[in-house]
């Protein structure tokens, strides 16, 4: 096992049963080096909870995604009943006029940081119904903006997996802290930032 | 002093985990009695019957199915052939009228499982979902090894069915009605006999037969009310009339009746695709029709038993390869409308049972 400071750094890529070997042989072992933001934004990818709203047939491969066999949970998905609880919202299915508000509601009720997954091609644009149809939105994002899109009619649930996984990915790398600062800091003093932005 | 009460407007949906799609209920409450249920529908209104006019028929069959009642997807081909086979007069071969029974069956088990998986969260009973699932992930192997769709097939064609059913897929499919019958013993230990399951269906939100027939309630709902009405009985279509089956009726109306007789048609629909599997000729699987068909001016009304009930479509043409004007006659609105009619006197957790024992389907509703 090789202690340079080089191999170290891409302590990720290590396989996990050499893991204590590697921090025992550190000075003051056991204490892993990383950046708050880091842990935090891993913390948050692994614990996604979206919203249960379903809309229509894609609602069906949802919940087969949730259910057994593909087991949504080992992703750290797991579905709360209120807006109040969720980070996410699933957009599964065609929306109408009628239910555009409504979306639009919900996503406003989450807490902040949230994000949006398209689910399947109404919700992206309008799908089979972007023709002759008078009560059809043509997609989602003219009401809320959307992180993800997943194609199909219905995607399967591998590909709601993947759409997740590629949400996941999106909150890694996000500067979560340095936003929350900052816009604490813009709540504080709303000029002094206000006025150096503008300069 | 008498202490002054008010009836409370309680807003149910159109984001509620039990209204299984976005149905909004307008419940009007005193106390914790129910007084007043006005559903306000239409938050999944599709305009799929003006879409219809403006796509050829082979065109509609993708329509159909996602369209309208989502959850059978195969039931809604169905009947769309079958109008439009009756008015253009099309002769469908005798193995294509096995498969699509084979077929019609099968989605009828994967609806009911979805119904019973929600109706045991809705009641409190989680595990009921996660095996239902599990039964009705095997159901959507042998949909996708057969049309290569998981959801919505598009398998049947004017004349036939797509393609035929792949090598090794009967036995497959036997291997499944045995698998599913075993399972089934399950579901009564962990449901039928649950006290709690009891206490919250048995008696509760009981539909009468003149109020089942006053509404135009019809399939599960229907039957468990006393009514001995299956359009595969009185209307055969396919092969229906070719098989032994039996028609679950109770007479209770209750929510545990309507369980009950979906549970029942559950094992005969096991037992209808045996018959089919053991009888199935060789042969054609489709005759041979235009892409662009043109249908003869007139009108026709065809009925087939959904997994919800009496499925409807009234099909107008006018001679060209484009309908006319459709009109579905959907099941599950007026088993909506029975059972709000119901609610009154019962109390506000009673609705969950009384909704989830209707098995409505919201793109069925609003089309």
């Amino acid at each position: 096992m090789s202690t340079d400071p080089k191999d170290l750094r891409r302590s990720t890529a290590l396989p996990l049963d050499q893991a204590l070997e590697v921090l025992d042989s550190l000075p003051g072992g056991g204490i892993i080096l990383t950046k708050v933001e880091q842990v935090l934004n891993w913390g948050r990818a692994a614990s996604v909870w979206p919203l249960t709203f379903g809309l229509a047939c894609c609602a069906i491969e949802m919940m087969q995604a949730m259910a057994t066999r593909f087991d949504f949970d080992r992703m750290g998905v797991i579905p709360r009943g209120t807006p109040r609880q969720a980070d996410c919202i699933i957009v599964a299915g065609r929306a109408t006029i009628k239910i555009a508000p409504i979306v639009r509601r919900l996503w406003e009720q989450m807490p902040e940081p949230k994000y949006v997954v398209s689910m399947g091609s109404c919700a992206t644009c309008g799908g089979p119904f972007y023709y002759d149809n008078y009560s059809i939105l043509k997609g989602i994002d003219q009401v809320i903006p959307v992180d993800v899109y997943v194609p199909g009619c219905p995607p399967r649930p591998e590909a709601l997996i993947e759409g997740f996984l590629k949400l996941q990915d999106k909150i890694k790398k996000e500067p979560f802290l340095r936003r929350r600062v900052y816009d604490a800091a813009v709540a504080e003093s709303p000029t002094t930032l206000r006025s150096s932005e503008q300069a | 002093m008498a202490l002054r009460t008010e009836e409370l407007m309680l807003n149910m949906g159109p984001q509620h985990p039990s209204t299984h799609g976005v149905l909004r209920l307008i419940v009007t409450l005193d106390g914790e009695n129910i007084v007043d249920v006005r559903p306000d529908i239409g938050y999944l209104h599709s305009s799929v019957e003006k879409m219809m006019e403006y796509r050829t028929y082979l065109q509609n069959i993708a329509l159909v199915d996602r369209g309208m009642d989502y959850l059978a997807a195969m039931a809604n081909e169905e009947v769309w052939v079958l109008a439009t086979e009756r008015l253009a007069k099309i002769e469908v071969p005798e193995r294509a009228k096995y498969i699509r029974t084979i077929m019609l069956e099968l989605q009828r088990i994967s609806s009911h499982l979805i119904w019973l998986g929600t109706f045991g969260i809705d009641l409190g009973a989680f595990t009921a979902f996660l095996w239902a699932m599990r039964e009705r992930e095997r159901i959507m192997d042998l949909f996708e090894h057969a049309t290569g769709g998981r959801l919505h097939h598009v398998y049947f064609r004017l004349g036939g069915v797509y393609e035929d059913l792949p090598d090794g897929w009967t036995a497959e499919c036997t291997e499944f009605c045995d698998y599913f019958l075993g399972r089934l013993p399950e579901y009564d230990e962990l449901l039928t006999g649950n006290p709690i399951f009891l206490a919250r269906t048995q008696g509760v939100g009981v539909l009468t037969t003149e109020k089942a027939i006053q509404m135009g309630a019809s399939g599960p709902v229907a039957r468990a009310s006393g009514i001995a009405y299956d359009v595969r009985k009185a209307h055969p279509y396919e092969v229906y009339d070719r098989v032994q089956f039996d028609i679950p009726v109770r007479s209770e109306g209750d929510c545990f009746a309507r369980y009950l007789v979906r549970m029942e048609e559950m094992r005969q629909a096991v037992r209808i695709i045996r018959q089919c599997l053991e009888q199935i000729p060789s042969g054609e699987i489709r005759s041979r029709v235009a892409v662009t068909v043109r249908v003869p001016k007139g009108e026709v009304y065809a009925r087939t038993e959904s997994p919800r009930g009496d499925l409807g479509i009234y099909l107008v043409s006018d001679g060209g390869d484009k309908p006319y004007r459709v009109k579905i006659r959907a099941p599950a609105f007026s088993n909506l409308y029975a059972l709000t009619e119901v609610m009154r006197g019962w109390k506000v957790a009673d609705v969950i049972a009384i909704l989830g024992s209707t098995d409505i389907v919201l793109s069925d509703v609003d089309r």
